[in-house]
Formats: structure tokens, C-alpha cells, sequence
């Protein structure tokens, strides 16, 4: 008699823990082709709020971090990563239609990401704060600070690389992140998540939501603490995008627009998504004796 | 201003009145809009502009329409592609400094038009807000050719529509206009209703400086001016200094649209004093951090966290200071806080008051004589304030205090960052690494650390939280008007 194998169970991840959605609802993800592959959870509004409180409450500690810390955090991730290959690569075949090698390659750009924004960690503040030869006897320092909390809507195509991609260059600074995973494709996002609990990233730093954006997105955009919201994942629903944009104009987030397409993910990122959810700070202190 | 003696007795010198001439300004009974390098009628009504000392009409002006919007628009967008946008970075900088250098020639008459029109003391119009707007200008006329070294590209976005308030008519101008122009884009600018006419005069020294005819474009209005400005299709940038509640307007305004979006708004900033600090000098920055221009201003240090073991001294010399405050006459020189700067915004400083007076504040006003006509409210502190009290959570925008007391670092730290707002902050103590502690802790744009209310063209200003999103000044303030990536 051949042996049953034992499936996974998808979950969320809010607060470093892995709950079933609150409502108790959960949606089929199937494959390209259409062949059912399991039963993901279905985030509800409530989730999407205790996922921004569990956002919150961790933001505190990591943005406290050295940035020295926060950087060796994130490249645990992508060792971690690198270490579960094989579990990415059948995910990535599975959600995006690709070839093993294909597969390999998304995998191989997304820990070489992670890799890379690691190290802005303790390079950023050099690299857009400023001293400034203010007229008059004063010290003048201006320095970035992570935003705070941070909703992101994740990529619908790129279920990993695209994921990485926009989760990564926001905590690098110490913000927290609330993230809804490509709706179609959320298996990635899941695997990502169990990841992350084990690589020393504290709990709340990163919440993963799975399922349908029409609960969530509305709920994370209007929400008053949450301070900045990356509409990445509407690519191509221009409307949907400014009704959340209105929304977001509550307690004025910081707003990173959706794009007309789908971005090149192989591309270079450049600073952007890391100074979308930085705030200067700039300090004076009087200079004397 | 004041002398006290070694008993610590107050003796304040009776002064003579020292008016500054009014003779200098020459205010013509009506201006028209300044559009493609001319003054033009608008086709709009017109309003009155009076100064809020003495209730006298000034002048009037006119109220740009949709039509005349849309030529301010239509002038920037040619002047953009057809000349400024185009222009060297090196000529686009000699621009900007010979208007600096006319600033500072016509510096006496426009801080004396400033004064009248805005009710400010000449003392501050004459000190800070002209020589601070020329400086504007010099700094960024030097980064207008060395734009490729900032980090932001050095392609502009196009035309700026950008809309400033009536506390710092001129300098908010300066703030708005100087980056804009150095990274090579065109503006329409429109001042505040209450006080248009720094920025009229503004126009002329443009044709003097002989700009090119739509770099910048002048239209005067009230607030549905400033909407048909920011939704004016053809309009890249909106910078907008104001109101919280007017920039969540623009913000849903500009929403699905690809116009970049700069806003500094308001706040509700604590000044922290700590017990180890020196209380005199402690005094004189709480007395300049919300008495300063009446207090109209957005980063005014409007809630005093005091430690409580100090309270008590810090009260007592707080007030025996605020009764040396001259309040009266702006064009006299010896004036230190001078009118409020409209019939509206008295009205709304009264209203909060005397909430904060029936939520069980206690009121304090210090003894000076006002003037029989104008805008006037004698500065003033609320003591016993806690932090439901609404004098502790709105912005006031006049010369009133909001007094908390603390006990430790911890509270100090969580009362400061409970507000919406995070535009500034201040802390006073002399331990160095208390303010370090402090000023990574406090969730502001600014934090001013024994000392307040500075302002720099080096230094980048700006807020978190609902105090608005972008930086204005510094390499930072470049962000907002080149196409190189940054918030929006």
C-alpha cells in the first residue's frame, strides 16, 4: 500500500504566529493549470487590523535595532532561503508556470535581493542624510527614520521575486510591514513567511496576508495607524488604485502609486522603495561653551 | 527690553514709540494678476486686503477665476518648454541670485508692506522673514547648476502649482519659488487671501530681475483659486503649505493622477523641559516658540512639557517674562508680538480658548493693553492642561500656551509623540545624552534641542505623520521638484 503524504495546512502570519483567518473562510489556489494545489487562507478585515496592530506593536524594537543588527537579520533571511531551495523552486514552478531552471533563477535573484538590501542597513543614513552649514552658530544634522508601519500590496505576477522585492527594502530601515501576497499565487508568500520565523526577525516584523484584496486593501488604506501604503500590487487597475489613494489621504499616508504594468523585477531597484518610507529628521543644537 | 535687577525684581523702561516709516511702500489701490510676466485684469470678482492692526483697506485685489488660472497655467507650461526648461543651469542660477540680491536691496520695503499687510512685528519681518526669503534664493540659486551632484536627476517636472499660507507670506513664497525655479521648473503661485501683497511686489521684482515672462506666474484668490490651481490638469507638482484639513483635500484631489505632491501642514509640538536645564534660557524659548509671530505659526511650540519639579520656578518665570511681552503697534520697533493676522483666525484662537477654559484649564493672559481697533489676543497660558483637553490636541495657531507637567524621560516621550501631528519639537536640558536619547525618541521633522523656532535655507523642514509629507530646504528640498525618484 503506497504511503499518503501529509499536506500542509496555508496559513497567515500576524505576530510571528500562524493563524487560520479569524473568519474561519479559505480559497483554492490552483496551479496554471488550473489544478487545485490547496486551500489558502481568505484574510478578513479583522485580520488585516490585527496585523497592523501586531505591526505596530513590533515597530518600537526593530526600528530601536542598530542598523548593523537589522542588516545581519535580513541576510539570515536570505540563508535561510537559500537553505530551502527546493520547497521555492516547486512553489515558484507551481504559482508562476516556470521551468525548474526558470524557477532556480527567480529563487537565486530573490536571495541575491535580500542579499543586497542587507547591506544598505547601515549605509542608507550615510547615503541620504546630510550635515547642513546652516548660517549661525548651530549643529545641524538631518537623518532618515523608518516611517513607521507600512502596507504593502505585493505583486500579482511575480509571486516570490516581486514579493522580496518590495517587503525587503522596507524593513531594511526598521519600518514594519503589512503585506497581502499575489491573491492567485500566495503559496510563495506562505513559505516566505515560515522563513522568516526562523531567522531571528522578530515577531510582527513582517505580516502576511493571503486571499482577496477586497477586504484588506480598503481596510489597510484607510486605517489611521498605519503610516505609508505601496499600491505595487494594483498594476493595471487604475481605479481600484485611486479609491484606496482617497482612502489613504485619511491621516495622509504616504502613498507609493501603483504602476501601469508590472515592473521588470530582474532590474536593479535603486533607492526608491527604501526612501518612500523614510522620514527626515533633522536636529539643531546651538554651538558655545 | 527688559532689566532685572540682582533681587530679581522686575523693572520694565518705559519706551517711546519708535514707528518705522510707512513712506517706503507704495500700495497701489488695486493689483490685477501677474501672468506671463504682466500684470493683467482678472476676470473674477475682486476682494479687499486690510491691515489686520488697524482694520484699514489696504487695497484691492483681484480673485483669479477658472480662465485665469487657466492662462497662469498655460503661461507656465509654455515658459517651461520653450525657455526655462531648456535654459542652462548656469543661467537659470543668475537669475535666481539677482533676485536674491533685489530682496535684499528692497528688503526695508518689503518688510514694512509685510508688517502692515500680515500684522507682524517690523521687528521680525526686518530680521527673519526678508533676509531668511533672500537667503532662500542664494542657496538654491547655487545648486541650480550643480543639480547632477544632489542625487535626484537633474530633469524638472514641469509646472509647479503651489499654494502658501498668510503666516510667512514672503518667506513661504521664497520657500516655494527658489527650489522650483533652480531645478528648472515654472510655478503659479498663490498667496494666502489675508496677505497677497509681498507677493505682488514679489511680481515687480521679477520684471526687475527681467525673469523670463511665465517662469513665474502670481494669481491672488481665496481657497477655490488654490483648488482650481491644484487640479488644473496640466499642473505637475502641487506644493502646498497650510492647513491638515486642506491637504487631506489635495491629497484626495491629486489621487489617480500622476502630479507629485508636497505637503507641510500642521502641528502641535512639544517643547520639553527638563529639570537640569537652564530655566532662563529655558524661558526665552518657550516665550519664542509660541509667541513668535503670535503664534501663527505651524511648527509653534504650542504644548510645554515641563518636569514637575521644576514646574512651579518655570510658571513663575515664564510669566514674569510674558508680562515684558509688547504687544501692539507691528511697524513700531520695539514691538514683540504684533496683530492677529484676521477677524477669522481671532475668532477661532477665542473659540478654543474658552473651550480650554470650560474642560477645566486654567487661564492665564498676560496684563498689556490693546489696541481699540484690529485683531488682538494678549498671549496667554493654560496651565492644569491634560491630555484629552483639546487645547492640547488642536492646532490654536495664535499666542496660547497648553502647560503639561512630566515626571520622567518614558512620559515626556509618550505625551510628546501623542498627537497626530509631528512636524517639531523641542527639548531643554544640559545633558548631552538626554537630548541624543530625546530627539531619536520624539517623532518630528524637527527637533530643535536648547533652542527653537530656527530657520535655515540649509536645513530641511518638514513633518511626519499628518504634519504633511515632502521637505522643503536643504539638498532634501531639491526631492520635490526633479523627476529623479523620491516621495511621489
Amino acid at each position: 500500500m503506497t504511503r499518503v503524504d501529509v499536506r500542509k495546512t496555508y496559513k497567515l502570519f500576524i505576530g510571528g504566529e500562524f493563524p487560520r483567518s479569524e473568519s474561519g473562510h479559505s480559497y483554492v489556489v490552483n496551479d496554471v493549470r488550473g489544478r487545485f494545489v490547496a486551500n489558502a487562507a481568505l484574510s478578513s478585515r479583522k485580520d488585516a487590523r490585527d496585523a497592523v496592530a501586531a505591526a505596530r506593536k513590533a515597530f518600537p524594537g526593530w526600528a530601536g535595532r542598530t542598523a548593523y543588527n537589522r542588516g545581519q537579520v535580513v541576510y539570515r533571511v536570505a540563508e535561510v532561503m537559500e537553505d530551502r531551495r527546493p520547497q521555492f523552486v516547486e512553489a515558484v514552478r507551481q504559482g508562476e508556470g516556470r521551468t525548474a531552471a526558470a524557477a532556480g533563477k527567480v529563487l537565486d535573484e530573490s536571495i541575491d535581493r535580500l542579499v543586497w538590501y542587507a547591506g544598505w542597513a547601515d549605509k542608507l543614513t550615510q547615503v541620504v542624510g546630510n550635515a547642513n552649514p546652516v548660517a549661525g552658530p548651530f549643529f545641524n544634522l538631518s537623518t532618515p527614520e523608518p516611517t513607521g508601519v507600512v502596507a504593502v500590496l505585493a505583486p500579482q505576477e511575480s509571486s516570490l521575486l516581486g514579493l522580496v522585492s518590495v517587503v525587503a527594502p522596507v524593513i531594511i530601515s526598521g519600518n514594519t510591514v503589512v503585506v497581502t501576497s499575489s491573491v492567485q499565487r500566495p503559496l510563495p508568500a506562505v513559505t516566505f513567511a515560515e522563513v522568516l520565523a526562523t531567522s531571528d526577525v522578530p515577531a510582527g516584523v513582517v505580516n502576511i496576508l493571503t486571499g482577496s484584496l477586497d477586504r484588506t486593501a480598503a481596510t489597510l488604506a484607510s486605517h489611521m495607524d498605519v503610516n505609508a501604503i505601496d499600491l505595487t500590487g494594483l498594476a493595471g487597475d487604475p481605479e481600484q488604485a485611486t479609491a484606496l489613494e482617497v482612502e489613504a489621504a485619511a491621516n495622509l499616508k504616504r502613498v507609493r502609486r501603483t504602476p501601469g504594468t508590472e515592473p521588470d523585477w530582474s532590474a536593479e531597484p535603486g533607492l526608491d522603495r527604501m526612501t518612500d518610507v523614510l522620514e527626515t529628521k533633522t536636529v539643531w543644537h546651538p554651538i558655545g561653551v | 527690553m527688559v532689566s532685572t535687577t540682582s533681587t530679581g525684581a522686575r523693572s520694565a523702561f518705559e519706551y517711546a514709540p519708535a514707528p518705522e516709516s510707512r513712506a517706503i511702500v507704495d500700495i497701489k489701490p488695486s493689483y490685477g494678476l501677474f501672468v506671463n510676466g504682466d500684470f493683467v485684469d482678472g476676470h473674477g470678482r475682486s476682494f479687499k486686503t486690510i491691515s489686520p492692526s488697524t482694520e484699514e483697506v489696504l487695497a484691492e485685489v483681484a480673485e483669479a477665476d477658472e480662465a485665469d488660472v487657466d492662462n497662469a497655467v498655460k503661461a507656465a507650461r509654455r515658459a517651461h518648454s520653450r525657455v526655462w526648461g531648456r535654459m542652462p543651469g548656469k543661467e537659470r542660477a543668475k537669475y535666481l541670485f539677482r533676485i536674491a540680491r533685489i530682496i535684499q536691496e528692497r528688503g526695508r520695503e518689503l518688510a514694512v508692506l509685510e508688517s502692515i499687510d500680515n500684522g507682524k512685528p517690523i521687528k521680525e519681518t526686518r530680521d527673519v522673514d526678508v533676509p531668511i526669503a533672500a537667503a532662500h534664493f542664494f542657496y538654491y540659486a547655487g545648486w541650480a547648476d550643480k543639480l547632477e551632484y544632489a542625487g535626484y536627476g537633474t530633469e524638472s517636472l514641469g509646472v509647479a502649482g503651489q499654494v502658501i499660507p498668510w503666516n510667512f507670506p514672503l518667506l513661504m513664497l521664497a520657500w516655494k519659488i527658489a527650489p522650483a525655479l533652480a531645478c528648472g521648473n515654472t510655478v503659479v503661485l498663490k498667496p494666502a487671501e489675508t496677505t497677497p501683497l509681498t507677493a505682488l511686489l514679489f511680481a515687480e521684482i521679477c520684471q526687475q530681475a527681467d525673469l523670463p515672462a511665465g517662469v513665474v506666474n502670481i494669481i491672488t484668490g481665496a481657497g477655490e483659486t488654490g483648488r482650481t490651481l491644484v487640479s488644473h490638469p496640466d499642473v505637475d507638482k502641487v506644493a502646498f503649505t497650510g492647513s491638515t484639513e486642506v491637504g487631506r483635500a489635495i491629497a484626495k484631489a491629486v489621487a489617480g493622477t500622476e502630479k507629485r505632491v508636497t505637503l507641510e501642514l500642521g502641528g502641535k509640538a512639544a517643547n520639553i523641559v527638563f529639570d537640569d536645564a537652564p530655566l532662563d534660557q529655558a524661558v526665552e524659548g518657550i516665550v519664542n516658540g509660541i509667541f513668535f509671530n503670535q503664534g501663527h505659526v505651524c511648527c509653534a511650540g504650542s504644548r510645554l512639557l515641563v518636569q514637575e519639579s521644576v514646574a512651579d520656578d518655570v510658571l513663575a518665570r515664564l510669566k514674569r517674562r510674558m508680562a515684558t511681552l509688547r504687544v501692539g503697534d507691528p511697524l513700531d520697533k520695539n514691538t514683540d508680538v504684533g496683530a492677529i493676522n484676521s477677524a477669522e483666525q481671532l475668532a477661532k484662537i477665542r473659540e478654543l480658548s474658552e473651550i480650554g477654559e470650560q474642560e477645566g484649564a486654567e487661564r492665564w493672559s498676560a496684563p498689556c493693553e490693546l489696541p481699540d481697533h484690529g485683531f488682538w489676543f494678549a498671549p496667554t497660558i493654560f496651565t492644569g492642561v491634560t491630555q484629552a483637553h483639546r487645547i492640547a490636541r488642536e492646532e490654536i495657531f495664535g499666542p496660547v500656551l497648553s502647560v503639561l507637567t512630566f515626571r520622567t524621560p518614558a512620559e515626556a516621550i509618550e505625551k510628546a509623540n501623542n498627537t497626530p501631528y509631528g512636524l517639531s519639537a523641542g527639548v531643554w536640558t544640559d545633558k548631552g545624552s538626554r537630548i541624543l536619547k530625546m530627539a531619536n525618541a520624539l517623532r518630528a521633522g524637527v527637533v530643535w534641542a536648547n533652542t527653537f523656532n530656527k530657520f535655515d535655507p540649509a536645513s530641511p523642514f518638514g513633518g511626519y505623520k499628518e504634519s504633511g509629507y515632502g521637505r522643503e530646504g536643504g539638498r532634501h528640498g531639491l526631492a520635490a521638484y526633479l523627476k529623479g525618484r523620491s516621495l511621489r
